[in-house]
């Protein structure tokens, strides 16, 4: 649903929207409960839950253990009961010790269960990098998620999507690794409308129409590649399509714009091998190689671990990486 | 007599909040010389914590953990060891790893951004854990293959108070039980795990007696007190290099302390605590207590720690320039090192990202 002209709304940043979408989800229905280190008293890291605490009391807003294969375990617990948890992993580079958690038991319990327990919970996780911050902060492992049949993978990169993808997520039966790009925490405001509203799941988002060349993308590369496609203007018509759900991709918006275009490029920050432009591309050479007069090129992370920060520009791709990438598309 | 046969719900305690020596308590036996190098590597880490938060707050450093109130614990016990012994630390030993020579220059290295600094090479220390509890079962690792070779090496692994929550706790310290490890678990119990207290990370009494689950001694001590640090953890070593003793050889040891400042240059305290409550315990700062004790046993003066004084502070200001000084890395750093052998997948890559900079120009990528 989208807000028209006379929709009330408040001029927000993207960790704001997050706050804001956690706090209309808990108010409309008492079953959502948010959980997880630093998330209470001090309001998470980022401020993500920031008055909740104040606002929805203890038993809702609890500040756990430091053990994320616990948070994630009890959730499951929760929500096979009943409730409809949110637990957080600080940091997507801290997840792993609840991967077990998530893969093994959130993703499968709806199928070997016959559907008796679902697991409506939301794991909200910061990744990406750019932000100068330690080891193991900066990771984008959005691919180990989409590789699990059974979960969704979820990623905004606007103020106004993170509200409604989020209380879509929360309000989805199934569970739900919700990915928030940290980078752009901060970096600019937008317009959410105030009242809650869903934004729906597995439905990407033209960021920039064209007619030269589609680039797909998602989280913090939007932004980039959206800036990249406007310095091309006049050179190159470029597309920029923000998948905003990684898993179930929307594969009709990707062919549909790959058909008008008939190139294409994917750009994502985390590394190249395994990452999801290779699924975005075998997409493509299924439904519509007939179309294609290119290579599709992907603009992504290295196969290496992430540096540490004094390196970290030169690993993320930046809008030089991408106009390369696009002109070796549409130059072919 | 040994510090750890003991009721884990006791603390050991050597020095009161006054430098004085408790009635009953035995002063360890450590030469003045020792005392006032203890002395005086508490005084550098308290000092170059403040400056790196200053280096953090200029824009020089990225996010610093600092340690503040905890320089008691980390001297304490690294004094305890033999050189050869190993340190398995977290992020915020900066004090404890100085005692295996790595130098100040090298700690801000790695804050600073640079994987240089982690590398630590020939010392007997581990990379710096930055997930909670990761490095305690690859502390029973090396204890382990240390005691499958023969060695008589004992392996010091530090953590907080929250990092007894994660599963790898339990599973390192089980291991340790079961394989007769010669390991020291030192929890630097510092009653904030970012924004939750102790209270919240476990329902048990006391960190230490969960030693007792896993088969082995738990020992809770005051770790503002040096001196007891010290007692303690010498005990631990002695035990955990002797294989021919009565005690299992691993040792808990909880130190109870507190973190003066914020847990990192990231966070803001003043959310969750009070500050009535960091003043409390700031009458307990370990550097006072051991200073007020050396002075009443004449083993410092005035003069004395005008000196330390100076000479930390140049200690401090050289690494900082040294740090600064430094090369930034080279860029073709971010290929290597992720394999023996660089695969020819991620050659190409590496020389696609080199065509990249020949085009552009670091700048223009940077900007």
């Amino acid at each position: 649903m989208s807000a028209n002209d006379t929709t009330e709304t408040d001029d927000l940043t993207l960790v704001q929207a997050v706050r804001d979408g956690l706090y209309g989800e808990m108010d409309r229905d008492d079953e959502v409960i948010v959980m997880g280190e630093d998330v209470g008293k001090n309001g998470g890291v980022f401020r993500a839950t920031e008055g909740l605490y104040d606002e929805f009391g203890t038993d809702r807003v609890i500040d756990t253990p430091l053990a994320e294969s616990g948070i994630v375990g009890t959730a499951i617990g929760m929500a096979a009961y009943g409730l409809k948890p949110v637990p957080e992993i600080q940091f997507m580079g801290f997840i792993y010790p609840a991967f077990d958690q998530i893969v093994s038991h959130a993703a499968r319990i709806r199928t070997r269960s016959r559907g008796r327990f679902t697991c409506p919970m939301v794991v909200r996780a910061p990744y990406g990098g750019g932000i100068r911050a330690p080891e193991h902060h900066s990771e984008s492992k959005e691919a180990f998620f989409v590789h699990e049949p059974g979960l969704k993978v979820v990623v905004p990169s606007t103020p106004r999507d993170a509200k409604g993808l989020l209380a879509a997520s929360i309000r989805d039966p199934d569970p739900v690794v919700f990915l928030e790009p940290k980078l752009i925490y901060r970096a600019f405001r937008g317009d959410v409308p105030t009242e809650p509203y869903t934004t729906p799941l597995g439905e990407a988002a033209v960021r920039r129409e064209g007619s030269d060349v589609s680039v797909f993308t998602w989280g913090a590369m939007a932004q980039q590649t959206v800036e990249a496609a406007d310095q091309l203007a006049g050179e190159i018509d470029v597309e920029v399509v923000d998948l905003r759900t990684l898993s179930p991709l929307d594969t009709d918006a990707i062919v549909d714009s790959f058909k008008k275009t008939g190139r294409a490029a994917v750009v994502h920050e985390a590394p190249k091998t395994g990452g999801l432009a290779g699924e975005i591309t075998a997409t493509i050479q299924e439904e519509a190689l007939l179309y294609q007069e290119a290579p599709i090129k992907r603009i992504t992370g290295f196969d290496t671990p992430f540096p540490l920060y004094a390196l970290e520009d030169y690993y993320l791709p930046e809008p030089a990486r991408i106009k390369d990438g696009i002109r070796e598309v549409v130059e072919f | 007599m040994s510090t750890l046969q003991r009721d884990p719900d006791t603390r050991v305690e050597i020095l009161d909040e006054d430098g004085r020596v408790r009635d009953g308590a035995t002063v360890p036996d450590l030469d003045d010389a020792e005392l006032v190098e203890m002395y005086r590597e508490m005084r550098l880490g308290r000092h170059f914590d403040q400056r790196a938060v200053s280096l953090q707050r200029q824009g020089r450093m990225g996010t610093f953990p600092p340690m503040s109130g905890q320089e008691g614990a980390q001297v304490g016990s690294a004094h305890a060891l033999r050189d050869d012994d190993w340190i398995i630390p977290s992020y915020r030993e900066h004090a404890a790893v100085y005692g295996k020579d790595v130098g100040l220059a090298e700690t801000l290295q790695y804050w600073m951004g640079d994987e240089r600094g982690n590398q630590m090479d020939g010392k007997p220390v581990f990379p710096a854990a930055v997930p909670i509890a990761t490095q305690i079962p690859h502390a029973t690792g090396l204890a382990w293959a240390s005691k499958l070779k023969d060695e008589d090496r004992v392996f010091m692994c530090y953590f907080g108070d929250g990092a007894t929550s994660e599963g790898d706790f339990h599973e390192g310290l089980n291991f340790a039980g079961v394989f007769d490890t010669p390991s020291i678990f030192f929890c630097n119990n510092n009653q904030w795990a970012i924004s939750v207290p102790r209270e919240r990370q476990t329902a048990s009494q006391t960190i230490a007696q969960k030693a007792t689950a896993y088969g082995f001694d738990g020992v809770q001590v005051d770790g503002m007190d040096p001196l007891a640090v010290y007692k303690v953890t010498r005990d631990a070593v002695e035990k955990a290099r002797n294989p021919d003793g009565d005690a299992p050889r691993p040792t808990l040891i909880e130190a109870v302390q507190y973190r003066f400042g914020a847990h990192t240059t990231a966070d803001d305290p003043s959310v969750y605590r009070d500050d009535e409550e960091v003043e409390q315990w700031k009458d307990r700062d370990p550097i006072d207590r051991l200073e007020k004790y050396l002075r009443e046993e004449g083993i410092l003066d005035d003069e004395r720690i005008e000196t330390i004084t100076d000479e930390i502070e140049d200690e401090v200001a050289d690494a900082i320039d040294a740090a600064e000084s430094t090369e930034r890395p080279d860029p073709a750093g971010i290929f290597q090192h992720v394999f023996d052998q660089q695969p020819a997948r991620i050659a190409e890559q590496q020389a696609a990202f080199e065509r990249l900079r020949d085009r552009h120009g670091d700048e223009e990528l940077l900007e």
